[in-house]
């Protein structure tokens, strides 16, 4: 049901049935490891390519998500993943696998939510019974498409981010469990940031500005949700994030505006502004906070997922980095 | 003795002057060293490269702003003796060195090493 | 250069840059530089002793020793690379790493060892040059250049 202009309310409460989160080595030291499924010891799964490594975690996070939700493959509907990598190989190779109906998505770290999105309108229009969502990132994959080799000795600066090397999924159905009560979807924003070791401050006025149609379509304030968590800003987007929302007059209480980007790692890891890639928002999604819904520490969070759009040529062709955001609501 | 002294103090300059480069004006790795390759290709036109090297030694040999500069010196060297056709034939002259060195253990690189990421 | 930038933006966009350059966690120039320095100077020093070695016991000259020093330093750094340890040291170390002949044989390395998952010819083969290649094509065409230049002075001047 359409809500204001962009935001959707799913009137049966569609409800995630069952979740998979895998990781990396980096993800295993990190602050929340003990919320993943899987953890794996190093980057390469016992593959021979970095892009074949992530094409595994995608399919082992599917894995683990249908068996948690305890539904047969055979009776989910519809695929919905989208990734980082050219033309979104790693989700396409991965429905291959999977051989369910595929809806392949774009939406940089925001695949994550706008895979949730897309999943609970289908299930609460009755245009699916099951539906699964779910997105992948890694590290190497990710520096060797956008940047440099991995083994380069280019300096990385402060505002540089951490690609998770990971993979989040969820099925989504009627049941019981976590349910997915709206969703807000973004619109692309670009504010002339074109700097791509600097993604915080290119996505952080998309977060925003979603976060502001999400509160203006559904009439709500930021006091409803114990939870509201950009998907990868890091410190730097994060805090011009919040000062902008501040200053448009969104008020947090202390310890609700969090970031999954500044969750998933340690202090003491190197990761300069913090996590980023879709499997961010993901694996803090489907893994701590899922788990932390299930147990009631949580009630109602809204999860809003950042993506850069931008190509490796066109910020060679000196074109600025547009972003947009896409926000769930999950309640128990 | 003295040259040691001068190498370490004339290659680190070059090296702040790469980071101030970065860290300054935003350049990317590739291009402050390719400014540097133009800039030694330019001083070593104006023959102010050579007696820098003389004076440090590989303070001045080691950092890549001297490639520019031996890429000058074989296209001259080669002008010197063919004319004008020489700049074209000898650029490579001095630099084969380094270049083949560096693509053949690249190659034997990629052979033996797989990334660690 | 950021005023050109500046007349594209509208009002509110350059408001949002400045904010976010305020937001910018600084980087230590001071600190940055200082690193590059030491790290950068003991390459050299290091190439300085492989050259009085090279003279000494290898019947080089001064003018050529500098090609096997070279090639020693690029062998190492193809190592360095190969172990996965030259990133670390470069991420400390900056400019002190890139700017020495070891940069230009860590691109080249990295890009080498990278693609190998693409195959030889068009995998390590076709991006090997990825980030050494702007190196090599403006030091050839600033020497052809500088080259040309020169000739034509020379013969200007009647020699």
């Amino acid at each position: 049901m359409i809500q204001g202009h962009q935001s959707w309310v799913f009137k049966s409460k569609p409800t995630i049935l069952g979740c998979g989160t895998v990781g990396g080595p980096f993800e295993a030291k990190g602050a929340l490891a003990k919320d993943f499924d899987l953890l794996h010891e190093d980057i390469w799964v016992g593959q021979d390519s970095f892009e074949k490594s992530e094409k595994k975690l995608l399919e082992e996070a599917c894995q683990i998500a249908i068996k948690n939700a305890k539904v047969k493959k055979e009776s989910i509907n519809f695929f919905i993943s989208g990734d980082l990598m050219n033309q979104i190989v790693i989700s396409s190779f991965a429905a291959r696998t999977l051989n369910i109906p595929y809806l392949g998505i774009f939406g940089a770290c925001s695949s994550s939510m706008e895979g949730l999105a897309i999943a609970s309108l289908l299930v609460d229009n009755g245009a699916a019974e099951y539906a699964l969502c779910g997105t992948s990132s890694h590290n190497a994959a990710a520096e060797k498409q956008f940047r440099y080799p991995t083994e380069y000795g280019g300096q990385k600066p402060p505002t540089a981010q951490w690609t998770v090397t990971g993979a989040g999924a969820a099925v989504v159905g009627k049941g019981n469990g976590p349910k997915v009560t709206s969703a807000t979807i973004g619109k692309v924003v670009d504010m002339g940031i074109s700097d791509p070791f600097n993604m915080g401050a290119a996505m952080a006025p998309a977060a925003v500005d979603t976060i502001e149609a999400h509160f203006r379509d559904l009439n709500r304030d930021p006091s409803y949700y114990d939870i509201i968590a950009t998907g990868d800003l890091g410190k730097i987007g994060h805090d011009i994030a919040e000062e902008i929302l501040k200053k448009d007059g969104f008020k947090f209480q202390e310890g609700v505006f969090k970031d999954c980007g500044k969750l998933i790692y340690k202090k003491d890891q190197p990761v300069f502004s913090g996590g980023s890639g879709c499997a961010c928002s993901a694996t803090v999604t489907y893994g701590h906070f899922f788990k932390e819904i299930k147990k009631k520490k949580l009630n109602k969070i809204l999860v809003v997922a950042t993506g850069a759009l931008m190509s490796p040529m066109s910020y060679q062709q000196k074109e600025s980095i547009p972003s947009v955001a896409h926000a769930v609501s999950i309640e128990s | 003795m003295e040259k040691f002294f001068w190498a370490f103090l004339v290659g680190g300059g070059i090296c702040v002057i790469g980071q101030l480069m970065m860290d300054v004006f935003k350049l990317t790795p590739a291009h402050t060293t390719t400014t540097l390759v133009v800039v030694g290709a330019i001083l070593g036109g104006l023959g102010l490269y050579d007696p820098l090297v003389k004076f440090a030694g590989a303070g001045a040999s080691v950092p890549i702003s001297s490639f520019g500069n031996s890429l000058v010196k074989g296209a001259m060297m080669e002008a010197d003796e063919y004319g004008i056709i020489g700049v074209l034939t000898g650029i490579f002259e001095i630099t084969s060195a380094g270049i083949s060195a560096a693509v053949i253990f690249g190659f034997i690189g990629a052979l033996i090493f797989k990334p660690k990421g | 250069m950021s005023n050109k930038k500046n007349k594209k933006l509208t009002p509110v966009q350059q408001e949002y840059q400045n904010l976010a350059k305020a937001k910018e966690v600084k980087r230590n120039v001071l600190k940055n530089s200082l690193k590059a320095f030491l790290v950068g100077g003991s390459i050299c020093v290091f190439g300085q002793g492989l050259q009085v070695i090279f003279i000494k016991y290898f019947k080089f000259t001064e003018e050529t020793a500098g090609n096997p020093t070279s090639a020693v330093l690029i062998i190492i750094s193809v190592l360095l690379t190969g172990f996965g340890v030259f990133d670390h040291i470069a991420q400390w170390a900056g400019a002190g790493t890139s700017i020495p002949v070891t940069g230009f044989a860590n691109s080249i390395a990295s890009a080498a060892i990278e693609h190998r998952s693409e195959g030889f010819v068009l995998g390590v083969g076709g991006n090997m040059f990825k980030i050494a290649g702007p190196v090599i094509t403006f030091g050839v065409f600033s020497a052809f250049v500088v080259g040309i230049i020169k000739v034509t002075i020379k013969w200007l001047g009647g020699m």
